[in-house]
């Protein structure tokens, strides 16, 4: 199945959202996350498995002002 | 009476400058800065993380090692959903209920859209935050913001990095005056310390700027420039300022003027 990451399409098999923070980062505590333009807080993350078509965002702290 | 204590929210804060984290020429920059600004928040923000990219996390740290309190912001969203989406992840990440609340209705002049900030505003104080929305001096919007939730209010001096100082400085005294109670901040637009004294002088309660500082030839003693500006025009603001007059008026006392030539004057 496709998803987007981050705006980018990655085809990939079925996976809850905590596995998939966990093999895209290597700091998973400094993250938070989106799906499909809603707020998943990181204890929910691995009750969330993705369909095809989900859009998932990834962020974490930048500068700002 | 020098630089009194003020809350936002249930925080107290010494330091009336508050100042941004981005557009530094290095982190060490940006470290050094704060601490000769002496500020005690610093506005920040989330973006997409690059899988392999270290540098997030590498700002994150000296974030931390500053010890201040975050203001996390929703820079660039533009409609109050993906600003809520914002405001929610910031708060996870950043542990604080503050947010400084950005919907931006045009990217030419990055201002607010005050319909979907509104509305941004009244969802996320329900949901607990604190609410610091960047927001214009128009005194409508302004109540309805504090109606919505909003216990601080910032609105703009001129648009977001254009330097500009105040643009409407009728309007900035108008709201210092119709909201005499409410911590206001001026935030965006101001490009020299004279501005940021300017709206201190006005009764502001504290200033929020981030490329003045960033953006100039030696940001750390910039930062200082800005730290005595806010400083004096806060404490020229609790001397009271006299009333300008029309017609001259010496200072030097006239009784005594001692007249030499009575000639010449004659």
């Amino acid at each position: 199945m496709n998803i987007s990451i981050n705006g980018k399409t990655e085809e990939i098999s079925e996976i809850t959202l905590a596995a998939l923070c966990k093999r895209f980062l290597d700091h998973p505590h400094t993250i938070a996350t989106a799906v499909n333009g809603q707020f998943v807080s990181v204890n929910d993350r691995p009750e969330i498995t993705l369909k095809d078509g989900d859009k998932v965002e990834i962020l974490s702290p930048r500068q700002g002002g | 009476m020098t630089n009194s204590q003020f809350k936002l929210y249930d925080t107290s804060l010494s330091s009336r400058l508050i100042m941004g984290s981005a557009l530094y020429p290095s982190p060490d920059s940006l470290i050094q800065s704060v601490k000769a600004g002496g500020s005690e928040v610093v506005t920040l923000s989330l973006r997409r993380e690059t899988a392999g990219e270290g540098a997030a996390n590498d700002f994150w740290e000296h974030i931390q090692k500053l010890n201040v309190h975050l203001l996390p912001n929703t820079a660039g969203c533009k409609t109050a959903k993906d600003a809520i989406t914002t405001a929610q992840m910031a708060r996870e990440i950043f542990g604080t209920k503050w947010l400084k609340l950005e919907v931006i209705a045009n990217d030419d002049t990055l201002q607010p859209d005050l319909f979907e900030l509104v509305e941004a505003t009244k969802e996320l104080s329900s949901q607990g935050f604190q609410v610091f929305p960047y927001t214009t001096e128009d005194l409508g919007a302004a109540e309805k913001l504090l109606e919505a939730g909003a216990e601080v209010l910032m609105p703009w001096g001129a648009p977001i990095g254009t330097g500009r100082g105040l643009m409407n400085p009728y309007a900035l005294r108008t709201m210092r005056s119709y909201f005499p109670d409410t911590p206001l901040i001026v935030d965006a637009g101001i490009g020299a310390p004279s501005h940021a004294a300017e709206a201190m002088e006005m009764g502001y309660d504290a200033i929020l700027l981030n490329t003045a500082i960033a953006k100039a030839g030696d940001p750390v003693a910039m930062a200082k420039a800005f730290k005595l500006a806010v400083e004096a025009g806060h404490l020229a603001n609790q001397a009271l300022i006299i009333e300008q007059r029309d017609m001259a008026s010496p200072s030097t006392p006239v009784a005594g003027t001692p007249f030499f030539d009575l000639d010449k004057i004659n």
